[in-house]
């Protein structure tokens, strides 16, 4: 079992490795580079040769790669272009800011998800099953862009009740956020939420029409009892992953809904500095992604193992 | 002894289909169960069998409903019932073991969980008395180590132990009445034999009704008093046992009975044709009529009455059933005999082949080699003539279908050359392998639904080979895929038909058809008939002996079922984990003296006749790989002599009859031991 974890482990790291490699060289062939940018018009001559010096561009680039990569190690990012800031300081406060919506989704969202797919399975095609799935695949089919536009409309110009974009500055403190995300997590929700009752609904109808389900109403288990016992373990062993690929989304920065509410977090960053040409942000953003994707995926195939029984004395045996 | 438990009157269970028609899928059952009776329903796929055992729980599957009728359980009708008050009967009154236990044990509880569960809903026994009550019934139904075996998860046991389980799980509340769908199928045949042997002991020991539900005549035989026969969801024989397997006086029943292959006469078992009415398409006269050989007009248009006859204390529901009554069977008409012309002419050499499954490491792929001592298969050493048809034998694990895999070239081999038509070498890997060899050997599959694609009709299906091996196109690609689906007996009609509209036996046709269209040289069966119906295997069986006899091609055939075996084959291979053990013309594979692996499979082979009992010779344990060395049958031998067998790989003896048997005991010794039983 530790093996298999220290084996999991090297594997993030490989992939991470990758990424690195790749969006380094990815900016290196790019035309142009951090100085031509910076400096634009001005960027020939002295003025260019002292750029390249100063952010040590002149140097080969395995060796620029080597030595970006040993501070990544360390937690350094190096220098943005844009005001020259550490980058350690521009992302600190959106990886905050992120965490802070992501975790607001995850906290509203997840709960009412397994819940509306319990009872869409338990009452399938029933009423209660006809009224959620209507209004999940509804919710489901509607662009965020669009939901998020309709709330701000609706909440913040016609009723008034919420602020409409986020106007904080990036570094403001949670409670100074909380008020301003309503809106963006209820956007949020409304998708990851649709995407995950579905997927918790048929995986109960699929465990409620298995044998073990039939055999344990069949020993006469109370009909409650069989559903927290015999069908919720094994339908919500496979909703793991999924639930890990929508947290990872959520922390890797919601781009659009960031936008429309103009929310300082990674997903925003992400735009801006693309829009920039800020390559040591892109650079820096990319590892970040990357390593979040790497981790949750990571988390959740360990609690995969380790809640099903099959899996877990599988690993055991070898 | 005569006073019910369980009374049925007139139950009528069905559903409405799309086109807001009632169709149903038990029609007015009426019958009784009586204490401490065990009671057969025989019936094949699609009879009802199982909805009417399940609704004897007041359970009616989803989608299904009942249209009419009661099962009146302690003078309450158990289909009337609140879900509260059938929480109290189900698992405490009336306990079910399901068919399949593997599927049927909630995969994330252990199994000391399980029979728990039971136990505290249906029992007011304390926690400690719960405890030992486990242990009990593990111990109940011969599992070792209870204490153990209750910490186990399900997936942790071999399909034999899961059913016990199963029996014990029902055993916990007492029950009054024991429901038993299929309890045995799926299991292998010393397995099987071992927990019908426990049923029975069951039954004795606790005096609970039973109703044990199954396609398999053979089962039923050996644990019924009374057997009720279904056909399209209506009971058409019904009385005790003897006389139901004895004498049939139902035509069904009686072309059912001849459809079994049997150990005892050799060759291959009569056919009926057709297959079992889908239901609601029988909308006048006797649902048995389009396959029944007494049929008369009176049958098209009047459907019989179940009408019980005094004297025989049995029902029957046919008009003619006084014609089977006297009916004295000719022993010449159960036998028709295979006639192979098997040519001198060796077509496949397999020669010290050994498979392993074992993944292989890093370097060793690089080297393209398996280090692997203990391979699954090891050291096969077969030849096979032109025309001939062998079979191999053995129950799950024994590596048949791995050699299979292998010839096909689906599996590669670790060691050992596979040589077709005598100084051929085929390769190893199917990419490299010479596309006239893959012509030349054709699989067909255990199970028709999976290896036929869904999304093609008969059509695209057989026009493959067509196309692939010899490039035909437009109308004289039509014309042959008419020609072959002709020579398995379906017509133009079937051309666009897809899978789903298939009965099992069509599906199997047109696989078939499929590996037939390539003109090959070898056929591997792999199980072929194993997901059939008993009539349906019959028709199968029978078509596939036509086909070899007009091709003369060769088969090797792939069957845990030795009866079935010794019905189609010339000669047989008998496999133990991975080994040879016996090999020989298969009118002597059947005779003493056998291998004792053989004598172990032979006499656990349920016969259709409650006056022959299996001999059980061996435990049933489930060996999970073969011994590191010596003989590969040491652990489970009767005859086991002592270290010999564990350390030294016995060698092959020829017996006086032609067959070989790989054993450290004498052939004459082993003849006159198993004289003795």
């Amino acid at each position: 079992m530790l093996l298999l974890v220290l084996k999991r482990i090297l594997l993030g790291f490989i992939t991470l490795f990758i990424v690195s490699l790749i969006t380094f060289s990815g900016v290196e062939v790019l035309p142009g580079d951090a100085c031509t940018t910076y400096l634009e018009r001005e960027a020939y001559g002295a003025a260019l040769e002292a750029c390249y010096e100063r952010l040590g561009l002149n140097t080969p680039a395995h060796e620029r790669y080597i030595s970006w990569a040993a501070g990544v190690l360390q937690g350094d990012f190096g220098y943005s272009l844009s005001g020259e800031m550490r980058i350690n300081d521009v992302l600190g406060p959106r990886v905050k800011n992120s965490m802070v919506l992501a975790s607001a989704s995850i906290l509203i969202g997840i709960p009412i998800a397994l819940l509306l797919g319990i009872i869409t399975a338990l009452w399938r095609d029933k009423l209660p099953d006809i009224i959620i799935s209507t209004v999940t695949i509804f919710s489901m089919t509607i662009p965020e862009f669009i939901s998020a536009t309709l709330l701000i409309l609706i909440v913040a110009i016609w009723l008034e009740w919420l602020p409409g974009i986020v106007i904080v500055p990036t570094g403001a403190s949670i409670s100074e956020l909380l008020p301003n995300i309503i809106l963006p997590v209820i956007a949020i929700s409304m998708i990851m939420t649709a995407h995950m009752a579905r997927m918790v609904r048929s995986s109960v109808i699929q465990v409620m029409a298995s044998d073990y389900v039939q055999m344990a109403i069949l020993k006469g288990v109370p009909y409650w009892k069989m559903v927290f016992k015999h069908v919720l373990p094994n339908a919500l062993l496979p909703a793991i992953n999924v639930v890990a690929l929508t947290i990872a989304w959520l922390l890797g920065g919601v781009v659009v809904t960031e936008v429309v509410f103009n929310y300082p977090g990674l997903g925003r960053l992400v735009i801006e500095s693309i829009s920039n040409r800020d390559l040591p942000v892109v650079q820096a953003l990319a590892i970040i992604l990357a390593s979040i994707y790497v981790s949750i995926n990571l988390i959740a195939d360990l609690m995969t193992l380790m809640l099903n029984p099959r899996l877990k004395s599988l690993q055991i045996k070898k | 002894m005569d006073s019910a438990v369980q009374t049925i009157n007139n139950l009528t269970i069905g559903f409405t289909s799309q086109k807001g028609e009632r169709i149903s899928i038990l029609k007015n059952i009426s019958t009784t169960i009586k204490k401490g009776e065990t009671v057969g329903i025989v019936g094949e796929s699609g009879s009802g069998k199982s909805t009417l055992a399940l609704a004897m729980m007041g359970y009616v599957k989803h989608g299904l409903y009942t249209i009419s009728g009661e099962c009146i359980f302690h003078s309450n009708n158990l289909l009337g019932m609140q879900n509260k008050e059938l929480e109290n009967i189900r698992g405490r009154k009336i306990a079910m073991i399901p068919q399949n236990a593997g599927q049927s044990l909630t995969p994330n509880l252990k199994i000391g969980y399980q029979i728990d569960e039971a136990l505290r809903l249906h029992t007011d026994l304390k926690k400690e008395d719960r405890d030992k009550k486990i242990s009990e019934l593990l111990n109940k139904v011969r599992l070792p180590s209870p204490e153990i075996m209750a910490q186990r998860y399900p997936h942790e046991l071999s399909g034999g132990q899961q059913q016990r389980v199963a029996v014990a799980m029902a055993l916990a509340g007492n029950p009054e009445l024991l429901l038993l769908d299929e309890p045995t199928t799926g299991l292998d045949v010393t397995t099987q034999a071992h927990v019908l042997e426990l049923l029975n002991f069951i039954a004795k020991d606790t005096g609970t009704s039973m109703v044990y539900v199954s396609h398999d005549l053979g089962a039923i035989a050996q644990v019924s008093d009374r057997v009720i026969v279904m056909y399209s969801g209506e009971i058409v024989l019904d009385g005790p046992v003897r006389s139901i397997l004895k004498n049939p006086i139902h035509p069904y029943t009686f072309g059912l009975l001849k459809s079994i292959p049997k150990l005892t006469s050799p060759g291959l078992p009569d056919s009926m044709s057709g297959s079992q009415p889908q239901p609601g398409t029988v909308k006048l006269g006797c649902s048995f009529y389009e396959r029944c050989n007494l049929a008369e007009d009176k049958c098209k248009t009047n459907s019989p009455d179940l009408e019980f006859i005094e004297n025989l204390n049995t029902s029957v529901r046919c008009f003619k059933y006084e014609d089977l009554i006297d009916f004295k069977e000719t022993k010449s008409d159960n036998v028709k005999s295979t006639n192979n012309n098997i040519l001198d002419n060796e077509i496949l050499d397999i020669s010290k082949v050994s498979i392993s499954y074992a993944k292989q490491k890093f370097l060793e792929q690089l080297f393209n080699k398996i280090d692997d001592t203990n391979p699954t298969v090891q050291d096969i050493n077969i030849n096979i003539n032109k025309g001939e048809t062998l079979a191999l034998v053995g129950e799950s694990g024994s590596g048949k279908s791995t050699i299979l895999k292998s010839i096909a070239g689906l599996l590669k081999t670790k060691d050992g050359i596979i040589k077709f038509d005598k100084d051929k070498v085929l390769s190893n890997d199917l990419k490299t392998r010479d596309p006239g060899f893959l012509r030349a050997i054709q699989l067909i599959f255990q199970n028709p639904d999976e290896s036929l694609n869904p999304n093609h009709t008969v059509e695209e299906i057989v026009s493959q080979p067509l196309r692939l091996y010899f490039g035909l196109k437009g109308d004289e690609l039509k014309q042959k895929i008419i020609e072959v689906l002709e020579k398995v007996r379906l017509g133009e009609f079937y051309l666009t038909r897809y899978p789903r509209q298939l009965s099992g036996g069509e599906k199997q046709r047109v696989a078939v058809a499929r590996a037939f269209a390539a003109k090959p040289d070898i056929i591997l069966c792999d199980e072929v008939t194993s997901a059939l119906d008993v009539s349906v295997q019959a028709a199968v069986l029978n078509l596939l002996q036509e086909l070899k006899e007009d091709f003369g091609t060769t088969y090797i055939f792939v069957s845990h079922d030795l009866a079935v075996v010794r019905a189609i084959s010339d000669r047989v291979a008998v496999l133990y984990q991975g080994r040879l053990c016996e090999i020989g013309p298969s009118k002597n594979v059947y005779q003493l003296p056998s291998h004792p692996y053989t004598e172990v499979l032979l006499g656990a082979v349920l016969e259709p006749d409650p006056d022959v009992k299996p001999k059980l010779v061996a435990e049933d344990i489930v060996e999970e790989k073969p011994p590191e060395q010596g003989c590969s049958f040491q652990g489970r031998c009767p005859r086991i002599l002592g270290d010999i067998c564990k350390n030294v790989v016995p060698p092959w003896q020829i017996g006086e009859n032609g067959n070989s048997i790989r054993c450290h005991i004498k052939v004459e010794d082993l003849k006159k031991q198993q004289n003795v039983n």
